[in-house]
């Protein structure tokens, strides 16, 4: 389980990862932009904190701190980003796919809801090879209303299956507030199911890290899924195509009020100052490593455009012929 | 000689991968009690952990199985009725069947997906009786299409064992096939690899699936005046467009019969491909069904929307006088 100085570097490593990140968007490094996790870090940190590195998780959209927090290499997740044959997916999958199996990352997921399932079939299948490997599904609160979600968490319930679901409630579905979409209760809908689910602060890493770490424990002993609501805010954009497209949603009051509680600060300030001022110099040096190897990466090939389309190298025809 | 079904052919491949591989499970509906025939002896033999019956949630168990493939499984999922297909295009042709790619080669997705009655079982109506292959041929899921008891054994071994998603479409055509089989030489098929089930020389026949009988059965009839060649392509995505070549080189007359629509259909990708690459020495036909059409439920309508073994024989002579 991760101690607060571990959870402090998560937080802050995701922060100037993204900070960079958007940074290198408007300026064209990276391509098609991407969706910031920027004031949410706090849930990445604390439930990958209570995980094993064979553990394995669905991410989303949103997807850069689970990635980053469960043990990706930074560098390599942002040549993915900007489409290099170096970057984890050699550049195949991007911001909306990063992927790192050898440390339990099965893909970030661009269709809301949709990975719920597939963690839920790979926790199954841990527990039926005897492993005592847990998955975690992460997912926004506009997923609650997917309905391959509701029917992942029966399935979960009817299986006792090793797997932590992870809402991560910043308000807003894209555009739509929470309460214009959403009938009922969030933790409602796993309790419906039988399934154990409570509401955490997905502000503090330590709280969300106790949280998981006792839904873990649950997993592991057999005793089946956990559902935790984690009320976050985010602070950015829903993706980077805001800073042109504008669209208003929500007041300046608001985002104000919404960034007052700062997932960095507050594990921050729990870290005595020079440890702190050391790992940002780290986390500087590191991500100045990350740009200047993805400055360097070569960008794919073109002739291996559909590379690894299939696991046994069929290669359909070409669209010219 | 045992005489196998074409039913048992898929049950005794399910059963044999299952005592050969542990990671092989099937999934589906009502498959403990064998619904549809496929799964019968399963879950005796081999357990409700690996016969896991499934509550009515297609697209949740669909992207369960990705899931466990992710992670080792293989599993095999059956479908009871192919329009349930539509309701998890999403989780095969979207997630599924794109992790490869998108993961630069890091996960595999070993899913079988089997339809045991796929098209019209006549009076089954609008929502039970479509063929959709040439879907997923189009989205590049590798799908094959048996028209015999062996080939039915033979694609679901390879099925089984490929290590990306394959569909099995099993017509309701052919399923009442019967053939004498010698246990001791069954074995896989390879995907992309067509069979001629009859040798000519004035035109060659591509029929899909349970057609290939009815092509037969033409070809029979017509053999005092025009020789046919019956190619059934068994797989078609990936095609074996040398097969048909070959067999083009020789008769130089193509006909297609295909069960699915006709807009966008694999019918009409045969036509298109033999015109651009392939000799032709007279302009190709195609029967299908009609564009966009939906089975109706009387039983004189459904069949006014099937490629009949008539219209066959008309696009076979007309192709022939050219």
């Amino acid at each position: 389980m991760a101690d607060s100085t571990e959870l402090y570097r998560c937080v802050r490593l995701i922060r100037r990862f993204e900070e960079r990140a958007i940074a290198m968007v408007r300026s064209g490094v990276i391509p098609g932009g991407i969706h910031p996790y920027i004031g949410q870090e706090a849930i990445a940190a604390g439930v990958c904190g209570a995980l094993r590195s064979d553990d394995i998780i669905t991410s989303t959209h949103r997807g850069h701190g689970h990635v980053l927090a469960k043990g990706a290499d930074p560098i390599r997740m942002l040549a993915e980003l900007a489409g290099r044959e170096t970057g984890l997916n050699r550049g195949r999958g991007g911001s909306m796919h990063a992927a790192d199996v050898g440390v339990g990352i099965y893909g970030a997921n661009a269709i809301v809801g949709a990975a719920a399932a597939i963690a839920t079939g790979a926790a199954w299948w841990q527990r039926r090879a005897g492993n005592d490997r847990v998955a975690v599904t992460f997912f926004g609160d506009g997923a609650v209303n997917q309905g391959v979600l509701l029917e992942a968490l029966n399935l979960a319930s009817l299986w006792h299956a090793p797997v932590l679901f992870i809402c991560e409630n910043n308000g807003f579905a894209t555009t739509m507030r929470v309460n214009e979409s959403t009938a009922g209760s969030i933790t409602g809908r796993a309790e419906a199911f039988g399934i154990p689910a409570e509401t955490v602060d997905g502000m503090d890493p330590e709280v969300v890290l106790a949280a998981a770490s006792a839904a873990v424990d649950r997993a592991r002993a057999g005793d089946g899924p956990t559902f935790l609501e984690c009320l976050t805010y985010r602070f950015d954009a829903h993706h980077t195509w805001e800073h042109v497209a504008r669209p208003r949603y929500r007041t300046a009051d608001e985002v104000a009020a919404g960034t007052v509680r700062d997932p960095v600060e507050i594990q921050g300030e729990r870290v005595p100052e020079p440890v702190r001022a050391e790992i940002d110099a780290e986390i500087e040096a590191l991500l100045d490593e990350a740009e200047r190897f993805t400055a360097d990466s070569p960008e794919p090939d073109p002739a291996g455009a559909l590379d690894y389309l299939y696991a046994d190298g069929l290669r359909g025809r070409a669209g010219v012929s | 000689m045992p005489n196998m079904s074409f039913l048992r052919g898929l049950n005794r491949a399910l059963g044999d991968e299952m005592e050969r591989d542990p990671a092989v499970c099937v999934f589906g509906e009502d498959i403990g009690v064998a619904v549809s025939n496929v799964t019968i002896g399963l879950l005796k033999r081999f357990g409700p952990e690996r016969v896991v019956d499934m509550p009515i949630s297609e697209q949740g168990f669909t992207s369960v199985a990705t899931g466990a493939a992710m992670a080792g499984a293989r599993p095999v999922i059956e479908f009871q009725i192919p329009s349930l297909l539509y309701l998890v295009f999403e989780q095969i042709a979207n997630q599924a069947h794109k992790f490869s790619l998108m993961t630069g080669g890091q996960l595999k997705v070993p899913v079988t997906y089997l339809l045991p009655s796929s098209g019209s079982r006549t009076g089954w109506a609008g929502q039970h009786s479509d063929h959709p292959y040439s879907l997923f041929a189009h989205v590049g899921i590798k799908t094959v299409v048996p028209a015999t008891p062996t080939d039915a054994y033979g694609l679901m071994i390879t099925a089984i064992r490929d290590d990306d998603p394959v569909i099995v479409f099993a017509p309701a055509g052919a399923v009442a096939q019967r053939e004498d089989v010698d246990y001791d030489t069954l074995g896989p098929v390879p995907l992309g690899v067509g069979r001629l089930h009859r040798q000519g020389t004035d035109v060659t026949v591509v029929a899909v699936g349970h057609l290939v009988h009815d092509a037969i059965a033409v070809a029979d009839e017509l053999a005092d005046t025009i020789s046919v060649e019956v190619f059934d392509p068994r797989s078609l995505y990936p095609f074996d467009w040398d097969g048909l070549a070959a067999s083009l080189e020789r008769t130089g007359r193509l006909v297609v019969i295909d069960d699915s629509n006709r807009t966008c259909g694999i019918g009409g990708e045969i036509l298109a491909t033999a015109a651009e690459e392939m000799r032709l020495t007279a302009p190709p036909k195609r029967v299908t069904r009609p564009d966009g059409a939906v089975l109706p439920f009387a039983r004189s309508l459904d069949l006014a929307v099937q490629p009949s073994r008539a219209q066959l024989r008309t696009a076979i002579e007309a192709v022939v006088k050219n």
